[in-house]
């Protein structure tokens, strides 16, 4: 004895936010009917586990068959199956695409071609986000640990569309501003390959690193001057990379490094308790940034860009124990002072250059 | 050429990709009506075709117009082999060939195969040009209306009520041609999906043709079924209501605002009558001017007798079936010119119509004069035994003597009428039930006549029927005058119980009443109505042929009589005395038969108090026996007095004393009758000396009967904020919101090989309903406050140990707040104070009353119906009002405001959580569907013709579109998006009296196989949000700033 058939159709799709994530998460049936028993759900409304399987199972197949849709956004809403409000539809949308911090974090500029299900383990193990969950999670195959192909056809509705990144994301996926700009990160640093794994920038979380990519992407990529290439915002402008290489004379010629340090020491003498530590570094600190900037051409040094920036930067002036403030404020007048150089030509790149490093730097340091 | 079919096919999107080396399709279109077919160009490798094609015309009869589908097929072109078929599109011109109707079908529509299901989208543009055709003897019926509505559709006034219209055509079901062996299920399906879609458009012309030959413009309550016979054919078969409707001008447009009664007729100067301020709309205007003589309630010591529901001794020719278990197809008994008696001159019209019948089940205020009770009538037919399967007279025979015993099962009734008519079947290999049902009725004749049938034109229609039908007809008002007994006091059909109207005082009323209408609207009734059902199963042994027809036949008058039995029990357990909407089905499988009754029970005020159930032993001397019936008691009465909290029921005759112990404690009886039964021979008496008090007693004698009572007692009530009734809206609810959830819900349950005995399928069964509606309070919790309306459940047998029940119901919301303060205090409480204002009678009439009743009620002391004479013959019925209860009436009153107030509702969530479904801004034109016949906050403008859509669906890879469960899923959200994009493309919003009337499953798993036919009908309609200037004056206001404040779109 046995219900054979269980079908509940409404003219307006019904769905419950609670089973969606539960889906979402890669609960199966049973477990998901597990877990809104102990919500409480039941005693709430009078009703038994059997309701509530059939209800779950309902929902389940509703989400299966609209998942295709989800695939490609846009057909959710001039379809003609489920008739489903916009509000809700944004919904489906915006928590389908939803992801999990602590994991996008660990793949964070993972070659996306090569995720393997040993690498997901393990990750998943590290990041104690259920393996079946991400692996069923779409936002991982959009990475690309488990499904490539899925990957690939997003990408490739990206990657040939000129105009903004972030813009072609959001309309294309119909996602929020917010969930648009991480997604623009992953891709901008899948596309660039950015080491984000090295232990020393352990410490940074995904939300770090997709700012700093949000900067770059403003900035630095073709895109910054030029809004109607292909792949404007995905590669970094190669002219800029090359006047970069300019800069060097900050360093190298030994005139104006004294003079950018006597400006800068001038401006901050008395703001600030770090003052001679500030003083003492100033060229090993100008060095750093400048040689930065100056290697970026090569595209294993582009890779290098966020461990540089810590190891060159950010971690002499920690232990140094700058505050956060004195990080402001010293590269505040060390850009600034730049200008005054008279016999410093390149006004216009060092702006563009520093622009960027101030506000990743601002990210990046955390007391 | 009296027509010209144009189509232009304009583009596609969403195509599958049916090229895999290119992930493309080169897609081309096929646009086919009768046998002309035209093709667009090739749009090569795109999934979204832009073919924007010349205008492809087609010169047509007129006839073929209405018979004829449009039929679009796209395809996959390939150069080297044959073209792929993607799949095709059915498109109904009839809407286009009514120039009240649509004047363009234009949208897109799902693009549909029969193995895939929906396969991306087609936009298409279709218009007819129609030439005047002068030839009087003409085939073609255009022009006239159909509506699937019951009632006189909102911005339509019937001018004239024609009557019944049928037809049945009957054609060779392509499945079972020898050709299926050997073509492909697509093609199969194909042939099958356009023979009824033809077959469909010929009944509707046909039918069309006798409402022009009748005078008519429309047929209203249009209800189309199809029967699969298997071999000997498939038949289509429709019933309707013939009327002449006058279209009202947009500007006067009828108000049919929602929380209104649905039914009322349409007024069409509504805004000129006069109204109060803080009354509800229709219902707080009309009623205190309906509400007629005076109602003492107060002091108003009754006592009646209890006669027995059944007693043999009286043989009831009319109840006498119409089956012919021999089988011998002798010709019904001519037709009967038949002359009713006891029906004045006036009502002389009906002579003139074969068949009083009317499918309509709610009436413009005036129209329903009396209602006598249920009629049915059933019947065993054979299949294999049809001489001539191709022709329609053996079908047209069957339902002819149907016909005829229900018009004399209405004569019996003293009644001229039947409403609430309709017909169904059921069908297992050979053997096929034919049943029909309905409501007899006394109708007022003036509506009837040519002439004087102005039924909508006095715009204060709804008070000037109220005031002629009391100041010079008979002095019945409307709140109580249907209730009033049809037939002859003295002379009576059957031996029932009357009382004096509990409303009026004036006219005899029976203690309980049985419709399959909707409630009048402007009936007087106490506290809510709830859903009532009745679960039967039977098992029965496998046979064949007529030993088969014949064990059928014995089993259904049992089966009637019991679930008849169950429904009175459940009707007393909630203290309510009349039933409407009642609908029995009784379902045929190999080894079973299923019975389900389902009603909405209301407690009429006009309707004396029912009393409560008495649980009687076999066996009083035996002391552990005496406390469990004592236990059983106990329960009973607390779920009687339960279920009057939960239904707010408190009439206001009731004492204290009633309300505290409505049964007498059963020691007091001495020989009781017992109302169960299997053997009806078993004579029942009533001993009367255990006292005025009522009782309707169930005696347990055998273990059937202890489970009998607690399956009773096992039906939950709703959960708190939920209401539920099987009819268009629930009695006692009347400020309706925006929220709307239609919804169809199907479950298969597989019973077990074990050896069954009927109480344990009872029990599955009842199971299997219950658990259905716990399902659906849960899923639609979100709406709360809401109320299930027109729940409409239907069972089958598809195979041996499967019983099937599929449910299409909506739930809309309600304001809570509203619901408790006004009306449903105010059409009672106000009606008895205005009426008392208007009481002329002197208040000794109470006792005056009484002394009458009882006199009449000992004079009625014993129903009885003998079921034994129906041995060898199929049940027919009628379902009448003739369990006894009373209750002692006097003492104090109690005002049912105050008691209203005591509802034990809690709060609902706020309104704009609950019905803030919003979908503006959405590409794809929102469409709301309801069985019922209106929405809710809005107002229909035009009815655009009607949907009425077949679908087959068949799958061999089962497992992979997720189990049966999967496949029906997809397939009726599939049927819901199809019918939702027809309606949108001929330029609607909604679809209204939305149903689903078909849904047969067929599956093999162990073949990875599935195949489904759907079949769905309703009206499609453009309605707008009312709006304050378009509405009636500033009662309504409150309400539908509410209601479209919270409805962003409809």
């Amino acid at each position: 004895m046995a219900v054979e058939l269980d079908v509940f159709v409404g003219n307006t799709t019904i769905m419950d936010e609670e089973v969606y994530q539960l889906w979402l998460d890669g609960y199966t049936v049973n477990d998901a009917v597990k877990v809104r028993m102990e919500g409480g759900v039941l005693e709430e409304f009078e009703a038994s586990a059997d309701v509530l399987l059939s209800d779950t199972m309902d929902q389940y197949r509703t989400f299966q068959m609209c998942e295709r849709l989800l695939h490609s956004p846009a057909k959710l809403a001039n379809q003609l199956l489920f008739q489903i409000p916009p509000h809700r539809q944004a919904i489906l949308i915006e928590r389908y695409y939803a992801f999990d911090d602590a994991f996008v974090r660990e793949v964070l500029g993972k070659k996306l071609s090569k995720g393997t299900k040993k690498d997901l383990d393990d990750i998943s193990a590290k990041t104690s986000v259920t393996l079946k969950s991400c692996r069923r999670q779409h936002w991982v195959q959009f990475i690309g640990c488990d499904g490539f192909d899925n990957f690939k056809r997003v990408f490739k509705v990206v990657e040939e569309l000129k105009g903004p990144l972030v813009e072609n994301i959001r309309q294309h996926f119909l996602l929020s501003d917010k969930l648009a700009r991480d997604y623009a990160a992953i891709v901008f640093f899948a596309n660039n390959r950015f080491e984000t794994g090295k232990r020393k920038l352990q410490y940074l979380t995904f939300q770090d690193f997709a700012f700093c990519a949000g900067q770059l992407i403003n900035s630095w990529t073709i895109g910054a001057v030029d809004n109607m290439v292909e792949d404007m915002d995905v590669d970094l402008d190669k002219e800029f990379l090359q006047e970069l290489k300019e800069l060097k004379i900050l360093i190298t010629d030994k005139d104006l490094l004294d003079q950018h340090k006597s400006l800068v020491c001038t401006a901050l003498r008395g703001k600030t308790k770090a003052f001679n530590e500030m003083e003492a570094n100033f060229k090993n600190l100008s060095r750093g940034l400048v040689n930065i900037a100056a290697k970026l051409t090569n595209t294993k040094d582009v890779r290098d860009f966020f461990i540089d920036l810590v190891e060159k930067f950010i971690e002499p002036c920690r232990s140094d124990r700058w505050t956060a403030s004195d990080m402001r404020l010293y590269l505040t007048h060390y850009t600034n002072s730049a200008h005054i150089l008279d016999t410093f030509k390149h006004q216009v790149v060092w702006d563009r250059y520093m622009g960027v490093i101030k506000s990743c730097i601002f990210k990046m340091y955390h007391d | 050429m009296p027509g010209k079919l144009k189509a232009k096919i304009v583009a596609g999107r969403h195509l599958p990709v049916m090229d895999r080396a290119s992930d493309l399709t080169d897609a081309f279109v096929e646009v086919k009506f009768g046998n002309t077919t035209f093709k667009t160009d090739v749009c090569p490798k795109s999934l979204n075709p832009q073919w924007n094609s010349e205008w492809f015309k087609f010169e047509v009869d007129d006839e073929d117009l209405q018979d004829e589908p449009l039929q679009i097929t796209v395809l996959d072109h390939d150069t080297y082999s044959a073209n792929d078929a993607i799949g095709k599109v059915y498109i109904d011109i009839d809407p286009l060939l009514c120039s009240e109707a649509a004047s363009v079908i234009s949208g897109w529509f799902p693009i549909y195969d029969t193995i895939h299901g929906i396969r991306g989208e087609i936009n298409v543009l279709v218009k007819v040009e129609l030439f005047n055709d002068l030839n009087r003897f003409r085939q073609s019926s255009c022009g006239v209306k159909f509506f699937c509505t019951t009632s006189i559709p909102r911005c339509y006034r019937a001018a004239m009520v024609h009557g019944f219209v049928e037809e049945l055509v009957v054609n060779e079901d392509p499945e079972y041609q020898w050709i299926d062996r050997i073509r492909t299920p697509r093609a199969s399906n194909e042939a099958r999906q356009r023979l009824i879609s033809l077959m469909s458009g010929e009944l509707q012309r046909k039918i069309g043709l006798k409402v022009l030959e009748m005078g008519g413009n429309a047929v209203v309550g249009y209800l189309q079924c199809f029967d699969l016979e298997g071999e000997s054919g498939l038949v289509v078969r429709a019933i309707g209501t013939a009327c002449t409707l006058d279209k009202l001008s947009s500007g006067s447009a009828p108000n049919t605002n929602t929380h209104v009664h649905p039914n009322t007729a349409p007024a069409s100067n509504a805004c000129n009558s006069p109204s109060k301020d803080g009354k509800e709309p229709v219902f707080g205007e009309d009623l205190p001017s309906f509400s007629g003589p005076p109602t003492p309630f107060r002091a108003l010591p009754t006592s009646s007798s209890s006669p027995p529901p059944f007693s043999p001794s009286k043989p009831c020719s009319r109840q006498s079936s119409s089956s012919d278990t021999d089988l011998s197809l002798t010709p019904k008994t001519g037709k009967n010119t038949y002359v009713l008696s006891s029906i004045v001159s006036d009502q002389a019209v009906f002579y003139l119509q074969e068949f009083p019948f009317f499918t309509l089940t709610s009436f413009p205020p005036g129209f329903l004069v009396h209602v006598g009770g249920v009629v049915s009538a059933r019947s065993v037919k054979l299949l294999d035994r049809i001489h001539n399967p191709d022709e329609p007279e053996t079908r047209d025979a069957w339902w002819e003597e149907i016909r005829q015993e229900i018009k004399s099962h209405a004569k019996a009734l003293g009644c001229h009428a039947v409403v609430g008519y309709s017909e169904s079947t059921s069908i297992c290999e050979e053997v096929c039930i034919l049943s029909a049902s309905g409501t007899a009725a006394i109708l007022n004749p003036r509506y009837m006549r040519e002439g004087c049938l102005d039924i909508g034109s006095t715009d204060h229609r709804l008070f000037t029927v109220a005031f002629h039908l009391r100041q010079f007809e008979e002095p019945s008002p409307p709140s109580c005058g249907f209730c009033h007994i049809p037939y002859d006091e003295l002379n009576m059909p059957f031996p029932a119980q009357l009382t004096y109207c509990y409303h009026c005082r004036r006219q005899k009323v029976p203690d309980v009443l049985f419709t399959t209408i909707d409630m009048p609207p402007e009936a007087a009734v106490t506290g809510k109505g709830c859903l009532i059902q009745a679960r039967l199963c039977r098992l029965k042994k496998k046979a064949q042929g007529e030993v088969n027809a014949t064990a059928i036949s014995n089993l259904l008058p049992f089966m009637e009589y019991e679930l008849h039995t169950q429904l009175m029990n459940k009707l007393k357990l909630r203290s309510m005395n009349a039933l409407f909407g009642l609908h029995i089905q009784i379902s045929v499988g190999e080894n079973m038969l299923l019975g389900l009754a389902s009603a909405t029970g209301v407690y009429l005020t006009a309707l004396p108090a029912p009393g409560g159930i008495q649980i009687a032993g076999k066996t009083p001397g035996d002391l552990s026996n005496e406390h469990h019936i004592l236990t059983i008691q106990k329960r009973i009465n607390d779920t009687i007095t339960k279920n009057k909290e939960l239904y707010q029921i408190n009439p206001p005759e009731l004492t204290e004393e009633v309300v505290g112990s409505p049964i007498p404690e059963p020691r007091q009886r001495s020989r009781l009758f017992r109302s169960h039964s299997e053997s009806s021979d078993e004579l029942s008496e009533l001993d009367l000396s255990h006292g005025k008090k009522d009782a309707f007693v169930l005696e347990i004698d055998d273990t059937d009967a202890v489970e009998d009572i607690h399956s009773l007692l096992t039906d939950a009530p709703p959960p708190t904020g939920f209401y539920s009734c099987n009819t268009e809206i629930m009695p006692g609810i009347y400020n309706w919101t925006t929220g709307v959830q239609m919804f169809t819900s199907v479950r298969v349950f597989r019973l077990s090989n074990a050896n069954l005995t009927n109480q344990g399928l009872n029990k599955i069964f009842t199971d299997l309903c219950e658990n259905l509606l716990k399902s659906f309070y849960f899923k639609l919790r979100s709406m709360i406050p809401c109320c299930l309306c027109h729940l409409n459940f239907t069972v089958a047998v598809p195979e041996e140990e499967l019983i099937q029940v599929a449910v299409t119901a909506v739930a809309m919301t309600f304001d809570k707040d509203q619901t408790q303060e006004k009306p449903a205090d105010k059409p009672v409480t106000k009606g008895c104070s205005e009426t008392e204002e208007q009481l002329q009678f002197p208040l000794e009439l109470c006792a005056d009353s009484s002394s009458i009743t009882t006199q009449t009620s000992s004079k009625i002391s014993a129903a009885s119906v003998d079921y034994g004479s129906f041995a060898d013959r199929c049940s027919t019925w009628l379902e009448l009002l003739r369990l006894k209860a009373h209750t002692i009436r006097r003492g104090s009153v109690k005002t049912i405001s105050s008691l209203e107030r005591s509802s034990p509702l809690p709060e609902g969530r706020s309104r704009s959580l609950r019905s803030n479904r919003s979908f503006g801004g959405s590409s794809v034109p929102v469409v709301k569907m309801t069985p019922l016949s209106f929405l809710p906050g809005t107002r229909i403008i035009k009815y655009l013709g009607i949907i009425n859509m077949f679908f087959i669906r068949e799958t061999t890879s089962l497992r992979e579109e997720g189990g049966v469960s999967g496949f029906l899923h997809s397939f009726i959200a599939e049927v819901f998006a199809m019918v939702r994009a027809h309606v949108a493309a001929l330029g609607g919003n909604a679809v209204v009296s939305y149903s689903m009337k078909e849904c047969v499953l067929m599956e093999n798993p162990n073949k990875n196989q599935a195949q489904c036919l759907i079949n769905v009908s309703g009206d499609a309609v453009i309605c707008v949000i009312e709006t304050d200037q378009e509405s009636m004056p500033s009662t309504i206001n409150v309400v539908q700033t509410c209601s479209s404040g919270a409805d962003g779109a409809t």
